[in-house]
């Protein structure tokens, strides 16, 4: 997805450029450009991608807002956009309008659990929400006594734990005592926590396939910039073959974000074909973020590890994203569980089904 | 962005389920009546030749090429199914592997036309065995340090030197192997160097099996002296070759067999822990599917890229970098995982054995086809640093 084959993504790209461009951002120690992004982003329908015309939103295809969700991050985008996107996608599933403005959505782990009461109340913990905090609306994925169901909760009603990620980034804990939620719906048939987990897991691996796709463009720049013992450093075959391991890296996280991202959009319901694509995705994206954000830092040295520098915006963030929806241990345990079950002999048709 | 890799999500279409099914039943039938155990990827029949023959009747070798020369003229697509699921049942494919990759196109390509009337059917049927002649004892991964030479003398060649590391020399019908015509320029030191097609089991060759690591003969030292080679047996261009061998490395290297090699521990291994594994087993075998499944559809990704006619001579190296690597470290990390499995797990001893096996291979696959220090230079070279 390195070229821009759609108009979402050339009307996001062209904000990103003029509002989010990493260095700029760097050097406002205010946050002065959270606003105007914000409200560019708005403006052009892009928060509220997946949701449906008639439900308030832009109606894009599931497809564009992915190839989105991978151009913010290449630009390393700490606004909640991937985060509005969930939760109107998440409201959407129960027919519920979106609201203007910033959105999560809750629980963000596969862990917690959210309780829906005989009263219609909503009770529960949520860790590590991403941009709880900035959010004027939570989209709640809530477990009653008659199943799933998706509500819209106003985000004041809420009490909010501050926290910040390993990125930076707001990653709040999120408690509800008996809130009344502004709409409440039961949720599809068959959609559950695991749905909503998978779908945030790939939305989070498009983002770090992106900034890893960023991260391998800065190094391969300062690699042919900067020069050690007389000539360019690209011009050593340690750092060449250290580069060569951050673009496969770079690819493995390309592929199978693109390749998860592809297969939910065109899936009828989230089968073990679907789960093994986002599953995986999750856990390989996870490592690249790891194994490649790491040789990024090598090649660019100590200028990499200070704050003026533009590297930690991706590098830092990608690493936090391992943690949102399911950590790379976590859907590797329960992947792990899902093919021992389905036994050796049923491996490889499931690999090959893909 | 100076590196616009790109692996589009390309899905095998319809029709290469159907042809899987039917592989998979043509392999299941040979598994029952004996010709190979899918356990047993160290079995000594690697030569197998009534089975190859039997592939061929399939049509299943030289599926993509053209239907006068015996082809199937069917996508590239459907030849990475056969070759996969080949590959997963450790099926002995040694005799026609090499000739249905790389040997066959090859000669589509530079072979006068009616050398490849009489040569690319027989392919096809599965009569026939190829082998590759690049290393020699002092030019490996410097493929163009080779001194080999052919010498012109009346109506072809005379070729002295001596080939190494030459997998299936000792069962293979024809080689294609490159010879010294010229020495190298000053501004070209990969000039000078002839692509030919040799056919083997004459006097003149001498193959000398050389006993691997494995235990097995699978690779040979070949010598030639004075051996004749015809004119029309030249391959391209003469002293070219150089300008001859790339565009293939993209076919040759982003295949399902550049990470598949010892995947058999890993369906093992998940027999062994059960259907209820514990934590550490489980996330174990999910990350090792979760890289295996991400390497596939890389791997397949570049397979539909090349179906749709293009060159991605840089996200194929990465798959057979990656992939190697991936399939080198696999037996070890099987190993690992294995290591707390009951002592009462009915495949134990199978699994001991393939360990065995498959970390005794291990140490070749980054080296086999372009080692994985040459294959980052080909990256390297692809983002620019070079």
């Amino acid at each position: 997805m390195a070229e821009s084959d759609n108009i979402v993504v050339e009307t996001a790209e062209k904000i990103f450029a003029d509002l989010a461009d990493p260095q700029t951002i760097n050097n406002d120690r205010k946050d002065s450009w959270q606003a105007p992004l914000w409200q560019a982003l708005s403006e052009a329908g892009l928060p509220l991608s997946w949701v449906p015309d008639d439900l308030g939103g832009s109606g894009a295809s599931l497809a564009d807002g992915f190839a989105l969700l991978n151009a913010a991050g290449r630009f390393a985008v700490a606004v909640p956009l991937a985060e509005t996107m969930l939760a109107g996608w998440l409201l959407a599933q129960a027919k519920i309008a979106s609201p203007e403005g910033e959105m999560t959505v809750l629980p963000a782990s596969p862990k917690d659990r959210i309780t829906l009461a005989a009263d219609g109340s909503l009770s529960g913990r949520a860790r590590g929400v991403p941009f709880a905090k900035a959010a004027k609306h939570f989209a709640v994925l809530a477990h009653g006594r008659d199943g799933a169901s998706i509500a819209l909760v106003d985000a004041s009603k809420g009490r909010i734990e501050s926290g910040l990620n390993v990125g930076y980034d707001h990653s709040d804990t999120v408690t509800l005592d008996k809130v009344q939620p502004v709409t409440l719906r039961p949720a599809p048939k068959g959609f559950d926590q695991t749905t909503m987990m998978l779908m945030g897991g790939v939305a989070r691996s498009l983002q770090i396939a992106g900034a890893l796709e960023a991260m391998l463009d800065i190094s391969v720049r300062y690699s042919n910039e900067r020069v050690a013992f007389e000539k360019k450093i690209s011009k050593f075959q340690a750092v060449q073959h250290n580069l060569a391991r951050l673009a496969g890296e770079s690819a493995a996280a390309l592929a199978a974000a693109t390749s998860a991202a592809d297969a939910i959009a065109n899936a009828r319901t989230f089968d073990d074909e679907v789960y093994l694509e986002a599953a995986s995705a999750k856990i390989r994206c996870a490592e690249a973020a790891e194994k490649g954000g790491a040789i990024a830092h090598q090649v660019h040295g100590a200028i990499g590890f200070t704050l003026e520098h533009i590297l930690h915006r991706y590098s830092l963030r990608a690493l936090a994203w391992r943690d949102d929806f399911g950590s790379e241990s976590h859907w590797a345990v329960e992947l792990g569980k899902l093919i021992a079950n389905r036994g050796a002999d049923e491996l490889w048709p499931l690999v090959a089904s893909r | 962005m100076t590196a616009a890799l790109r692996f589009d999500p390309i899905r095998l279409p319809e029709k290469c389920e159907q042809l899987r099914k039917e592989v998979r039943a043509f392999l299941a039938e040979e598994i029952a009546a004996g010709t190979f155990d899918p356990h047993k990827p160290n079995r000594e029949d690697t030569d197998a030749p009534e089975f190859s023959r039997r592939v061929g009747a399939k049509g299943w070798l030289g599926m993509t090429w053209p239907k006068k020369y015996g082809g199937q003229e069917r996508s590239f697509l459907e030849r990475y199914v056969v070759t996969e699921e080949m590959r997963v049942a450790n099926a002995p494919t040694r005799r026609f592997f090499v000739a249905d990759r790389q040997s066959g196109p090859v000669l589509i390509k530079y072979a006068p036309e009616h050398i490849k009337m009489d040569i690319l059917p027989r392919i096809c049927r599965g009569e026939i065995c190829f082998a590759i002649g690049m290393s020699e004892p002092n030019s490996g991964s410097d493929l163009f340090a080779a001194k080999t030479r052919a010498t012109k003398t009346d109506g072809g060649y005379l070729i002295n030197g001596t080939k190494i590391w030459t997998s299936s020399a000792h069962i293979a019908d024809y080689m294609i192997a490159i010879f010294r015509t010229s020495p190298p320029t000053k501004e070209n030191r990969r000039h000078g160097l002839t692509q030919f097609l040799v056919k083997m089991k004459q006097p003149g060759i001498q193959v000398n099996p050389i006993g691997q690591i494995t235990g097995q003969y699978e690779f040979n030292e070949v010598v030639f002296t004075d051996f004749f080679v015809p004119d029309d047996h030249v391959l391209g261009e003469v002293d070219g070759a150089w300008k001859q061998a790339t565009s293939e490395l993209a076919y040759e290297r982003s295949g399902p067999e550049r990470f598949l090699e010892t995947y058999y521990v890993l369906t093992e291994l998940v027999r062994a822990v059960g259907p209820n594994p514990d934590t550490r087993s489980a996330e174990g075998i999910g990350r090792l599917v979760a890289q295996l499944h991400t390497m596939r559809r890389m791997s397949v990704s570049v397979a539909g890229m090349l179906q749709a006619g293009k060159e991605p001579v840089v996200e194929a190296s990465i798959v057979k970098d990656i992939g190697t690597v991936w399939e080198q470290q696999l037996p070890h990390r099987v190993r690992d995982l294995a290591a707390f499995v009951e002592e009462t797990a009915t495949n134990r001893e199978t699994l001991e054995r393939q360990l065995d096996f498959a970390i005794k291979t291990a140490p070749k696959l980054t080296i086999q086809g372009g080692t994985t220090e040459v294959l980052r230079g080909i990256i390297a070279r692809g983002l620019g640093l070079r």
